[in-house]
C-alpha cells in the first residue's frame, strides 16, 4: 500500500485488500485499440457516463450559469454589425455591416482610447514589476522572521480593499484641501495641486495607486519560487566567495525567472484590459482625455448615450484582440517556460 | 550560519530599511484615514493635516455616530450585507461541484466541458450584450443581478479544481469501494479536506462582492437598492454636509471625519476577516496555481 501522506487517510488503511479490489475495476478511460468494434466501445462509454451520472447532474446549474450568462452574450453580440434598436429586438434588428467599427476606426478617440489604454497597462506593468519583485528578494533575504511576516501582512491588506475605498485613502493623501501630500507641498511653500481632476498627473496618480495597492500580492508567487530554489546553490555561491548581491544575481533571479516570463505573458495577453474598476472610480470629465480606457468608453457610449450597436462593436474589437494576445502569449508560455496559462 | 561579514550587516540593513519604508507607505494612508475619522469639529479646518497622523488630541466618534444612525446608510450595508452573503452563497454552491467535476480525469466528456467554460475566459462578448441579457431576463433593478450574473469567476474554478486535483486519488477510490456514490464521495471525502481552498475562494468571493461598485451602477436604476460602496462614493463626492447627510446640517462631525468614517467602516469587514483566513489563503492560492 503506497503512503498517500496525508494526515487523514483511514479510508485506506481500514481495508487491506483495497489494492487488489482496484485493479479489478473496469477502466474508465475509453480503451485505444483497433479491435475493440465501435458497439462494444460505445456500451463502454456509455457504462462510463452512467458510473458519473451523479457528477452530470450536479453541474447542470453551473452550465446553465455558462449558457445563460456567457453563451447568450456571445448571442446577443451579432448588434456589433446591426441598427439595434431596443423595440426591434437583437434578431429583428437591421443589419448594417462593418458600420460601427468603421466608424470608431474612423473617430478622433479611436487613438485616444487605445493609446490610454496600452499606456496604463504598459506603464503599470514597467513599474510595478521590478517593485513586486524586488520586494519579494528583500521578504525572502531578510533574517529578522518578525519583519517580515508583519510586512507580508500588512502588504496584502490592498489588494482587497476596493477602488472605492481607494478614491478614499488618495483623497486623505493627495486632496488639494486636506490631503497629506498637498500639505507638505503647502507647507515647504508650494500651490496645492488638484492630482486627481489634472490631466498632468492622473495617470501617475492612476497606475502608482495600482502599485501601492497590488505589489504586496503579487510578490506571493515570486516568493513562492524564492522558496523552491534549492538552497544548496546559495551554499555553494557563498564558499565559492560570492557576496549577497551576486548570488541574488546569479541564482535568486535566473531561479524566479519562470514565473517572471508567465506574469509577463499573462499581463501581455491582458494588456486591453487596463483596470476598468480603478479608472472607473478614478476618472472626471477634465481628465477623460488622458483617462479614458476602451472600457470606460463603452459604458458611457452603450449605457449613458444608448450606442448599443457601436459600444458593443467596440467591446468586440477590444474581445478580439484579447484572445489573439492571450492565445499568442499561452503559445509563448507553452514554448519558452513550459507551462500554460490556462 | 556563517559569521557575519561587514557586506551582510550593511545588506541586511538596507533590505529591512527597505521593507519597513514599504509597510509604512502602505499603513500611514490607511492610519491616517482613521485618524480623520475621529477628528471632532473645529479641529480639521483650523491644524494642519500633519497633526492628523498622531491621534489628535480631542477626538469624537460622532462621525460614526451619524452615519451609523443614518437611515441611507443603514439601508446601504444591508443591501450590501445580502449581496455579500447570497452572492458568495451562490457562487460556491455553483463553482465547487464545476471544480470537482472537472478534476475527474477519468470523465467522458471531460474535455469538452473544459473547452466549454475556457472559451468564455478567451473571449466574453462584453459589457452590452451581458447588459442585454440581465435586461431581458427582467433582473433589472433586482439585487440579484448585481450577484448572479458574475457568480462564476473561472479563475476560482481552475484555482479549486488544482486543489481537488492534489487531493489523494485513493481517498476516492477507497471511499467508491466502500460503496459510496459519487455525491458521498464529494461531501464526505472531498469537502471536509477542502477547508483551506474553500475559504480561499469564499473570501475570494466575500470581497468581490461586498466591494462591488460597478454592477449596481450598470444593473440598478433605484437609489433604495444601492451597496455600501456606491453610497461611499457619493459621500466622498460631496463637497459639503448638506448633500448627503440633508438633516443634519448643524452636524458635529466635520464632512472629512464623515469621509474617512465611511471608507472605514466599509473597509472593516476586510480587515476583520482577513487575519482568520490570511494562514489559509497563501496555501490556497498557491497549492492551486502553481504546478508541479
Amino acid at each position: 500500500m503506497k503512503k498517500s501522506g496525508f494526515g487523514r487517510s483511514y479510508y485506506i488503511q481500514q481495508d487491506k485488500t483495497v489494492t487488489e479490489k482496484t485493479t479489478i475495476l473496469p477502466a474508465a478511460v475509453p480503451v485505444i485499440g483497433m479491435e475493440i468494434p465501435w458497439r462494444e466501445r460505445l456500451r463502454r462509454l456509455w457504462r462510463a457516463v452512467w458510473r458519473h451520472r451523479w457528477l452530470y447532474i450536479i453541474v447542470i446549474p453551473s452550465i446553465t450559469f455558462f449558457i445563460v450568462f456567457k453563451y447568450w452574450p456571445l448571442f446577443n453580440a451579432q448588434i456589433a454589425f446591426k441598427d439595434f434598436k431596443p423595440v426591434l429586438g437583437v434578431v429583428g434588428s437591421p443589419w448594417v455591416g462593418f458600420k460601427h467599427l468603421e466608424a470608431f476606426f474612423n473617430s478622433y478617440y479611436f487613438s485616444r482610447l487605445i493609446g490610454n489604454t496600452l499606456f496604463f497597462s504598459i506603464a503599470g506593468l514597467i513599474l510595478g514589476m521590478p517593485t513586486a519583485i524586488i520586494l519579494a528578494v528583500a521578504l525572502y533575504e531578510t533574517r529578522f522572521n518578525m519583519i517580515r511576516s508583519i510586512v507580508q501582512t500588512g502588504a496584502y491588506i490592498p489588494h482587497f480593499l476596493s477602488w472605492v475605498i481607494m478614491f478614499g485613502v488618495l483623497l486623505t493623501m493627495l486632496s488639494p484641501s486636506e490631503g497629506l501630500v498637498n500639505e507638505i507641498i503647502k507647507a515647504t511653500g508650494g500651490k496645492s495641486i488638484s492630482f486627481l481632476t489634472s490631466p498632468k498627473y492622473f495617470r501617475w496618480v492612476a497606475i502608482f495607486s495600482n502599485i501601492w495597492k497590488e505589489t504586496g500580492w503579487s510578490t506571493i508567487l515570486y516568493y513562492a519560487a524564492l522558496m523552491g530554489i534549492e538552497q544548496s546553490l546559495f551554499e555553494a555561491a557563498s564558499v565559492d566567495g560570492a557576496s549577497r548581491l551576486q548570488r541574488i544575481w546569479h541564482i535568486s533571479l535566473p531561479g524566479i525567472l519562470p514565473v517572471i516570463m508567465i506574469v509577463t505573458l499573462l499581463r501581455l495577453g491582458h494588456i486591453l484590459d487596463a483596470g476598468f474598476n480603478e479608472i472607473f472610480v478614478l476618472y472626471s470629465v477634465p481628465v477623460y482625455s488622458v483617462a479614458d480606457i476602451i472600457d470606460t468608453w463603452v459604458y458611457r457610449a452603450g449605457i449613458l448615450e444608448f450606442k448599443y450597436s457601436l459600444a458593443t462593436a467596440v467591446g468586440m474589437f477590444k474581445g478580439v484582440i484579447g484572445l489573439v494576445l492571450l492565445v499568442v502569449s499561452n503559445e509563448l508560455a507553452k514554448r519558452w517556460a513550459r507551462t500554460s496559462l490556462y | 550560519m556563517p559569521v557575519k561579514s561587514r557586506e551582510e550587516i550593511v545588506f541586511q540593513i538596507l533590505i529591512n530599511t527597505f521593507l519597513v519604508v514599504f509597510l509604512l507607505i502602505i499603513l500611514v494612508p490607511m492610519w491616517r484615514v482613521i485618524m480623520m475619522s475621529v477628528t471632532p469639529l473645529g479641529y480639521a479646518a483650523e491644524d494642519t493635516s500633519f497633526g492628523m497622523l498622531i491621534p489628535p488630541w480631542k477626538w469624537s466618534l460622532e462621525a460614526y455616530n451619524q452615519l451609523l444612525t443614518h437611515p441611507n446608510f443603514i439601508n446601504a450595508v444591508w443591501n450590501s450585507v445580502q449581496i455579500t452573503v447570497l452572492g458568495t452563497s451562490l457562487s460556491l454552491f455553483l463553482t465547487v461541484p464545476l471544480a470537482y467535476v472537472l478534476s475527474i480525469k477519468t470523465l467522458p466528456g471531460r474535455g469538452i466541458l473544459i473547452n466549454f467554460i475556457l472559451l468564455t475566459y478567451l473571449f466574453s462578448a462584453g459589457m452590452i450584450p451581458t447588459f442585454l441579457v440581465v435586461h431581458e431576463l427582467g433582473l433589472t433593478d433586482h439585487l440579484a443581478a448585481v450577484f448572479v450574473p458574475v457568480a462564476i469567476g473561472v479563475y476560482n474554478v481552475l484555482l479549486m479544481k488544482g486543489f481537488f486535483e492534489g487531493l489523494p486519488v485513493e481517498l476516492e477510490e477507497a471511499a467508491r469501494l466502500d460503496g459510496a456514490s459519487e455525491l458521498q464521495v464529494l461531501i464526505q471525502v472531498i469537502l471536509p479536506l477542502s477547508k483551506p481552498i474553500l475559504l480561499t475562494i469564499g473570501l475570494f468571493y466575500g470581497v468581490f462582492y461586498w466591494n462591488e461598485f460597478f454592477y449596481p451602477i450598470l444593473y440598478l436604476n433605484d437609489n433604495s437598492l444601492m451597496p455600501l460602496p456606491v453610497l461611499l462614493r457619493n459621500i466622498l463626492m460631496a463637497s459639503s454636509l448638506n448633500e448627503y447627510v440633508e438633516s443634519d446640517a448643524f452636524s458635529a462631525a466635520p464632512i472629512q471625519s464623515l469621509k474617512a468614517a465611511g471608507v472605514f467602516i466599509t473597509m472593516l469587514p476586510m480587515v476583520a476577516v482577513y487575519p482568520f483566513i490570511q494562514r489559509y489563503f497563501t496555501k490556497g492560492t498557491l497549492t492551486g496555481s502553481v504546478k508541479q
